[in-house]
Formats: C-alpha cells, structure tokens, sequence
C-alpha cells in the first residue's frame, strides 16, 4: 500500500468549461489527459495526498499584486478568479500545517501577468503566484519567498511584481529570450535599486535536457536559496521545456520534472504554461505529483522515452555551466551592485514599452521608485495603452517604511491621471480615483 | 405485498409490507455463522400467513460479503495485471497470485505495449499447478479500451472458468480501485454462490416465483441472478438500507441529515432535496480503495455506549465504546447512563447509573444532574460536530468546471431524522445544539428493513467516444461500435441513454418511473495543430437511487 512521506495538497482545477478561443493552446482540453492520467493512477486516492478545490479570492486580494485598468472586472473573467484561488488554497493549508507541501494544477497561467494590467500576455492575465505570495505575507506573515520560475518562458510578469522587492527572490529559469517569446529574462535583469541581485535569470539555451537542467538546479539554484534562506519557496511548475511541446525548443522530460522537484523540494508549486497535452503533462503531472509526496516515481516515463537521443552535446553542457558560473558571480556581488549600476539618486526613473500579444495592446511606462535602504520603496508607474487608458498606479509594499509611505501618499494626492490607484499592501488599503 | 429483510451484523430485521402498511415486521438475532438461516427464518416468519402468489417482490440485505472479507473466508485469486507508464503496478498487490504482465493501453485507450499470448498461456499453467480458480484479469486504461483484458479472458478461459475483468466492474478511471473491486468480486464469488443458490432454492420450494433483489452500496437493487457476478456491490448495503428506510418521512425540497445512532457509532448520512447523495467514486472497505459506488455515509465512534470520562478536568464521551452502559451491567459511564439518571430512559438499573454520574460528577466538581446534562449534551455535539464536517467537505467537494464551481449545489440542511435505539433521547439535544429541526423515524427499529423492501433498482452507464479513433464504449455494458467522425455528443448522450434502459430493464426497473441524473456530460475538442483531429466525448447516466412508488 503506498503512503505519501510528505503531506501534499493539491488543487486540482482544469477548467473543462473555459478556453481563450476553441483553437487556443490554453483550451478545455488542456488537462483532459491529466486528469486521466492521474485518476486512473489513483493519485487522489494515496494516503497522505488530500484534494481540495480552489478558495475564493476577492477584489483587494489581486489588488496587492495588480492595477488593473480600468478595473478587475474588465480584464479578468471568473477562471481567473478560480485559478489563483486554486493557489490561494494550497497556500492556506500549507500555512496552517495541514498539508507539508502543495500543488496547484490550475489554469489558466498567470506568470506573464505583470503589475499593471492591461489585458492578457502570454495567456496570463492575473499572476496567480504573485497573488497567493501576498496573501501568504500578509495573512499568514511569512517574510522571505523564493519563488523559482521552471516554466520554459521567461516569467517576466512575476519578475515585474517583484522587482523592486528584496524580501521576495525571483530565479527564472527559461529558454534563452533570443529564442523564445517573451524576449526577455537576461542575466543582466538584476532587479530594480532596492532589490538589485534578488532577481534572477538562468537562459538556458535551447536542447537543454536532463543533464543540464538539473546541473542548474544543482549547481546555482540550491546554492543560492541555501544563502538566501526563505521561509517558503514556491515554484511556478510550467511544464513547456518538455521535448515534445509545440511551442518551445527543449528536451526536458517527465524524469527530468520529477527529479527537479525532489532537489528543489518546493512548499508550493503552481502550474504555468506546458501545451504538450497528450505526450507531456499526463506524465509530468504525475511525476510532479509523486515526487511532491516523496513517492517512487521511477516509472512515470512518456511512452516514447529515449534519454539517449534527448542528451545535450558537450557544448551545450559546457554553455550551460559557464552560464552557471556567471549567475553565480552575480549573486556573490548582490551587495554592491546597486551602487555600480543605479548610483544614488533619491529617486530612480525607468522607461519601457509592453507587449500583450494575447489581446494585442502596447502599453507605454514611465516608472518612479524611492531609493530606500530600509524597505523595497514607493513605485509611482504611469501608464497609457493604444486602447486609450492613461492610469497612474501607486503601490506600497507590504513592509514599506515611514519616509516611502509619505511620499506615496503624496504622489497619489498629486495624480491627476485619468485613473489614479493607491494600493498600499502594508495596511490593505486600496484606493482609486478618476479625474 | 412485498418483503424487506436486513440481515445486520447482531440483528436481522425484516417487514411485510401492503402498500404502505406494514403487515408484519419481526427482529431476530442473526446467526453469524449461516446467514441463510436468518434470511429463511426470517422469511418463514413474514410469510407464515400470507399466500406466497401475493408476494410481489422480495429485497435482501446481507453482510455476506462484508463477513467474507472479515473473517478471511475469501478464495484464493490470480490476479493479472498490465500496466505501461506510470507508478509501479507492484504497488497494488493483491490476492494469492498476483503477475504484471506484458501490455500496456494509453489514455485514450491506445495500444502502447501489445500482449504476449506465450507469457499468458505460461502464467496460465503456473495459476494451474497453484490451485487457483478464480482469475482477475485488469489492465490500466481498460475502460478507455477493453481489448487486452477481452484477449486475456479469451486464453484463461481455455483454463479456468470464472473470469473476472476489470473493465466490468466500472467505467470510472482509478487502476487501483478497480484491480481491488476485480479482486472483490472475484475473491467473494464463491461464497456469495453458495448463499445464492440456497436462497433461490428456498425462495422456489416456498413457492414465492416473484422476483428476488439484493440491496446495492448505493441504496439500489439488482436482480439476485445479476449479483452473482458482481458480489462485492452488496457490501455496505446495511447503512444504505437505513437511509432508505429514513426517506418516507423526509421532505422532498429540502435537505436533510440521517443520522443512525447506535451503541457504539453513528452513521451519517446526507439527503439532497430527497435523495440519498452518493460517493461516485466509490468506497473503501478495510482501507482498501473500491469502485463500488456507496450512498455517502461517514461512521463516527458516537452513540449510546460510548466512554464518558474525565481526562484534564475535561469532560470526554467517545469515541471508543469500552462496554455496555452501567445500567445495564457495564462498568463505567456512558451517554445512556446519563439519560437513566434523567429519566429519559425508563429501562435499565437506576442505582448502577447513578453511581457513574456521580463518579463523574465528583471529579468536575459539579451536581450529578448538571454532570448528567453535560454528558448528554457532549454526546450530542459530537454528532453535530461530525454532520457539520461533513456537510463542510460535501460543499467543499472538488469540481472541474466554472459552471460546478459557480453554480453547484450548496447543501444546507433543515433537517435532521433520527433513527437507532437511543433516537429519541439524543433528538431534542440535537435539535438544541445544532438549530436544525429533529425528529425521529417512524417505527424506526425496522426502518432498515422497510427501506430495503422498497429500494428501487439502480444502475450506471459511462459511454466514451473518440471520434478521431472512431471509436464508441460503454466497457462495463460489453457495448463497443464504430462510429463516424460526425458522431456528436448528442448522439453519445442518446446511445448512454438507451443502454441505460436497457439495463435498468434488466434490473427489474419500473420502466414507466425511471428518474435519470446526468453524472458527467463532457465533450472536447479535440485540437493537433491548428485543425480540429475529432471529439472525445465522456457520459455518465445513472437511474436514481430511491423509493418503489406503492
């Protein structure tokens, strides 16, 4: 009889109901094969494995991660809703010690979602991790996250949400952005000034299979989280680096997904993206699954498994530890790059451009930060679309100082924004205004 | 008139009913060793005056096969198993023989891994030399595609005579379960074979021609000569007789809790606008996951033996049982101990009673008549406690769609029907704690018997399609065609539907009363590319569990 050596929850929520458009990869049928790949394993059934369905999550709980322009309503629809609740849920019973780790298999994804919302990039539209990470932080007071991005797209949304954030360590590991949408995720995307070295780009680059995947893990993603020391680590599971999804370039395998999780052994993991329906997330699932529960999952192997074919070259392995060996000297260095690449300004400015490719909209940014030695700092981000909106978001984060929160206020005082939005996470307070 | 006899683990009960009268009714001590004795004496008792023509229809509930299992009297089986990618079949282990085999489906049933016919013929003769007789043949994914489980069949029969497999048990995903519930059925058959058999002689020299139910997990019946096949469905049929039993009095648009207070524990049971709501997914039995489908019931250690104590200046009732209460010769306190001291129980020694309030009393430093309000109360809330979980977890059941998950059903109950020997006493405290209106059941010490007299007969149908595959099954109804790619859901549902009928005729349904509930209704699109490869389409009907009209 099998008996799980870990507690694990899952939220298992597959939306049959819900698609982007019928011919769309985030489609009904998406984890139609896992669900029958893992109950007729018999998954839910293990002692120790517990299924729970999805929590609600309200309007402020997005908003700490969110502006949404003009407002929730408009770029969300009630799967959205569901999905990050989905990982809401796991979250609850990991802080309550039901269960001692948790996976959220839920769609849609949401690790493009940045934070402000325009509408949908890369099939996201809200960033259900970011959601859930506020909600652990300020509902269940956890400090330190870690949250490790192995979805074969760089995870830029997350990246955004948290850029300015030292308490929260974003690593991304992904299919070098030359290669792949979203074009980003460089190793020299460090974080903004008050978080400068806490984010962190692993590209790998295409072919990485095995070998090299979990050199990485080994090699520079433990180290690190050995150093910085979480009290949850989070991993946002996209499944898309597998040798037969059609959209990527890699050869990962469900092997190889089950022995990442045991060597990250993440808190919570949540899934991201993986359009391999039928070849790829019934195994990867069910690996991801055992793995997380401390179970043999030697045998969870796709039908057509030939590690022999999928190797890397010895070039590509050489890449692959050279990358290492630079993100781990950039790590080492956290503490005085800030001076090196944003100097001392009391307030640090940054302009930029970004793509929806889902619903096609470019947005304009311009973004003000505090310097601040002591929390992650007031944001002020200004924002137009080519729909029209022009938006000005005000965020605090949830350990924001004294001095930040004044200027914050101030600004929002100031703003005379078609939207003007104040969303102070410290104090849950969330405000908007229209001109 | 028809007869309702519930053959329990202490008590056999049964009823004769004339529409809804009860004609008679008895209660007799079961003989543990030869529940045919107890159905027959039983049976001799209902019918000593009544003319044999007259009776209708006759429903049986039986522990047999609970009683099996318990007292390891099953046969010895061989179970073959094939498997293909995924966690290790060695796992399940199961039975006196037990061999992984070539061969292996995916999850739309396509052949990954053929089967080897040399390796089953030599497994075959190794099963031989064993002894074994019976044979359970399981595949994983074989409800997606029965043809490695119909080839094995096909080279054990050359050899054994009762094939077992897997696909007939359920439609359901779950290789587990359905390699424990093919063993089951396998495991019971030979006993439950000899009960059979000594029942229909007995029914025929009595000259009753009527037909002869077995009461079903799930609160349904089936004709005697099917259960044969698949013995291990009337497991749990005792709980499912009391719900039953439970439903004449309950009210149709609201939801209600059953509750079947006994001595030692307390059966939970759940009622949707009515009706019993069932554990499709099925049961397990011994901590042995099954696919047999169950009316949801939750068993808790509460009830009128349960041990009252003191532990931390905390007051404690249950949940173990240590003995009979003191009033009736035990040795320490119970909740019905409590209700002798109040006077709520008329029976038993007063005096004995007392002395355990007092005891209990004395250590809380209280009155003995606010120790005993206290244990009766504390009795109560545990049960309240329990229902309120459960009703919690129903509502909080997972569901794969924004529509189940927006619009699904909420259960909130305005009732709460009693039954079991201390029904009366606990009631008004239940009523008290939980603000739920309680009654107990009407004649509800044969309440089980008249709910296994007037269970309808039940049954299930799970289609799935594949067009790209063109391919249609309903695995456990030996039912597969090919259809053309243009088969649509419609049709699937209008195929689910008619093998449906035709099963529910086979179980002796009233044709012109069937009630059809819709488990799953699922149809994709199937999307390779850019282009639309076909549809996979996934039904389940099933006929209502409930009540014969009479």
């Amino acid at each position: 009889m099998l008996k799980a050596k870990k507690k694990t929850g899952l939220v298992f929520f597959p939306a049959f109901d819900w698609a982007i458009d019928p011919s769309h990869p985030e489609r009904e049928e998406r984890l139609l094969y896992t669900k029958d790949q893992v109950f007729e394993e018999g998954l839910m059934d293990i002692e120790g494995i517990k299924e729970y369905k999805p929590a609600k999550v309200t309007e402020n709980e997005i908003n700490r991660a969110h502006f949404c322009v003009p407002d929730i309503q408009t770029v969300t629809t009630s799967s959205h809703f569901i999905s990050a609740g989905g990982a809401k849920a796991i979250a609850q019973k990991f802080a309550s010690g039901e269960i001692d780790n948790g996976f959220a298999l839920v769609r849609p994804p949401g690790h493009h979602a940045m934070r402000v919302v325009h509408g949908g990039r890369g099939f996201c539209n809200i960033n259900i991790e970011a959601v859930m990470v506020e909600y652990l932080r300020k509902e269940h007071g956890y400090k330190k996250i870690a949250i490790v991005d192995t979805d074969c797209h760089h995870g830029d949304g997350t990246q955004d949400v948290y850029w300015h954030d030292p308490d929260v360590l974003f690593i991304s590991i992904h299919q070098d952005g030359r290669t792949l949408y979203p074009g980003s995720g460089f190793t020299e995307e460090l974080g903004g000034p008050n978080a400068c070295g806490y984010n962190i780009n692993i590209p790998l680059p295409p072919k990485t299979s095995e070998e090299g995947y979990l050199y990485t893990i080994e090699n520079c993603v433990l180290p690190i989280l050995n150093e910085f020391k979480p009290d949850v680590i989070v991993n946002s599971a996209g499944q898309d680096n597998h040798y037969s999804d059609p959209l990527t370039n890699m050869n990962f395998t469900a092997q190889g997904y089950s022995k990442l999780t045991t060597l990250l052994n993440p808190d919570i993991a949540v899934l991201e993206g993986g359009y391999s329906i039928e070849s790829a997330l019934p195994y990867v699932n069910a690996g991801i699954i055992l793995a997380l529960a401390g179970l043999d999952y030697s045998n969870v192997k796709e039908p057509d498994y030939n590690p022999e074919s999928l190797k890397e070259t010895p070039e590509t392995i050489k890449y692959i530890k050279d990358l290492c060996k630079k993100v781990m000297g950039i790590w080492d260095s956290r503490n005085d790059l800030k001076k090196r690449v944003y100097g001392n300004d009391p307030i640090f400015k940054r302009k930029r451009n970004i793509v929806y490719d889902t619903d096609g909209i470019y947005e304009r940014q311009f973004e003000n930060v505090t310097n601040c030695d002591k929390c992650g700092g007031a944001l002020k981000i200004d924002s137009e679309s080519d729909r029209g909106w022009k938006i000005t978001g005000v965020h605090l984060p949830i350990n924001a100082c004294e001095q930040c929160v004044t200027q914050a206020e101030k600004w929002y005082e100031d703003s005379n924004a078609e939207i003007s939005y104040f969303h102070d996470n410290k104090n849950d307070r969330f405000e908007k205004k229209k001109r | 008139m028809i007869i309702g006899i519930d053959v329990g683990g202490t008590h056999t009960d049964g009823v004769l009913l004339s529409g809804n009268k009860t004609e008679k009714s008895i209660k007799i001590p079961t003989k543990k060793d030869n529940l045919y004795e107890s159905v027959i004496e039983a049976l001799d008792s209902l019918i000593e005056k009544t003319d044999p023509s007259k009776i209708k229809r006759t429903v049986l509930s039986t522990t047999l096969t609970t009683n099996t299992v318990v007292q390891n009297k099953t046969s010895p089986v061989a179970v073959i198993i094939s498997a293909g990618p995924g966690i290790d079949p060695g796992y399940y282990k199961i039975g006196e023989f037990y061999s992984i085999v070539k061969g292996a489906l995916d999850h739309r049933g396509r052949e990954l891994i053929p089967i080897d016919e040399k390796e089953l013929a030599k497994t075959a003769e190794e099963i031989k030399k064993l002894g074994i007789e019976n044979v359970a043949v399981i595949s994983k994914f074989s409800p997606r595609n029965p043809t490695h489980e119909n080839q094995k069949e096909k080279i054990f029969s050359k050899t054994f005579k009762n094939i077992f497999k897997g696909h007939n048990v359920s439609g359901h995903l779950n290789f587990p379960g359905r390699i424990n519930t093919t063993w089951l059925n396998a495991a019971v058959r030979d006993s439950y074979e000899d009960f059979f058999d000594s029942v229909n002689k007995s029914f025929i020299e009595r000259g009753i021609k009527s037909p002869v139910h077995i009461l079903k997990a799930d609160g349904g019946t089936m004709p005697l000569g099917e259960s044969v096949n698949f013995p291990a469905q009337t497991i749990f049929s005792g709980p499912a007789a009391s719900v039953l039993g439970a439903m004449p009095g309950s009210k149709k648009d609201i939801d209600s809790i059953v509750l079947d207070i006994g001595g030692t524990t307390t059966d939970i049971a759940i009622l949707a606008n009515g009706d019993p709501v069932i554990a499709q997914s099925g049961i397990r039995i011994q901590n042995l996951k099954t696919l047999i489908r169950a009316i949801e019931t939750k068993s808790i250690g509460a009830g009128g033996d349960s041990w009252v104590r003191v532990e931390d200046s905390k007051l404690l009732v249950g949940p173990e049982r240590k003995g009979p209460a003191m009033a009736f010769g035990g040795d320490l306190p119970t909740p019905t101990d409590a209700f002798v001291f109040l006077g709520e129980i008329k029976e038993g020694d007063f005096e004995k009673a007392s002395k355990g309030i007092n005891s209990i009393a004395t250590t809380l430093g209280i009155s003995p008549e606010d120790a005993a309000e206290k244990i009766a109360d504390k009795a109560a809330q545990n049960i309240v406690d329990a229902f309120t979980e459960k009703i919690f977890d129903l509502n909080n059941k997972p569901v794969y769609t924004l529509h189940e998950f927006l619009d699904g059903y909420v259960l909130n109950p305005k009732e709460i029907l009693v039954l079991g020997a201390p029904a009366s006493v606990f009631a008004k405290r239940l009523e008290k704690l939980s603000n739920i209106k309680t009654s107990t059941v009407k004649d509800f010490s044969i309440a089980n018997a008249i709910g296994a007299a007037m269970a309808k007969p039940t049954c299930t149908v799970t289609l799935f399609a594949d067009t790209a595959q063109r391919k249609a099954y309903a695995v456990s109804e030996n039912y597969e065609e090919s259809i053309s790619q243009n088969y649509s859901r419609e049709d699937a549902f209008a195929k689910a539907k008619s093998l449906l009928y035709a099963k529910a005729e086979k179980m002796g349904a009233d044709m012109n009363n069937l009630e059809i509930d819709t488990i799953e209704d699922l149809s994709f699109n199937m999307m390779r590319g850019y282009r639309s490869s076909g549809k996979n389409i996934r039904i389940t009907l099933q006929i209502r569990p409930g009540l014969v009209a009479v």
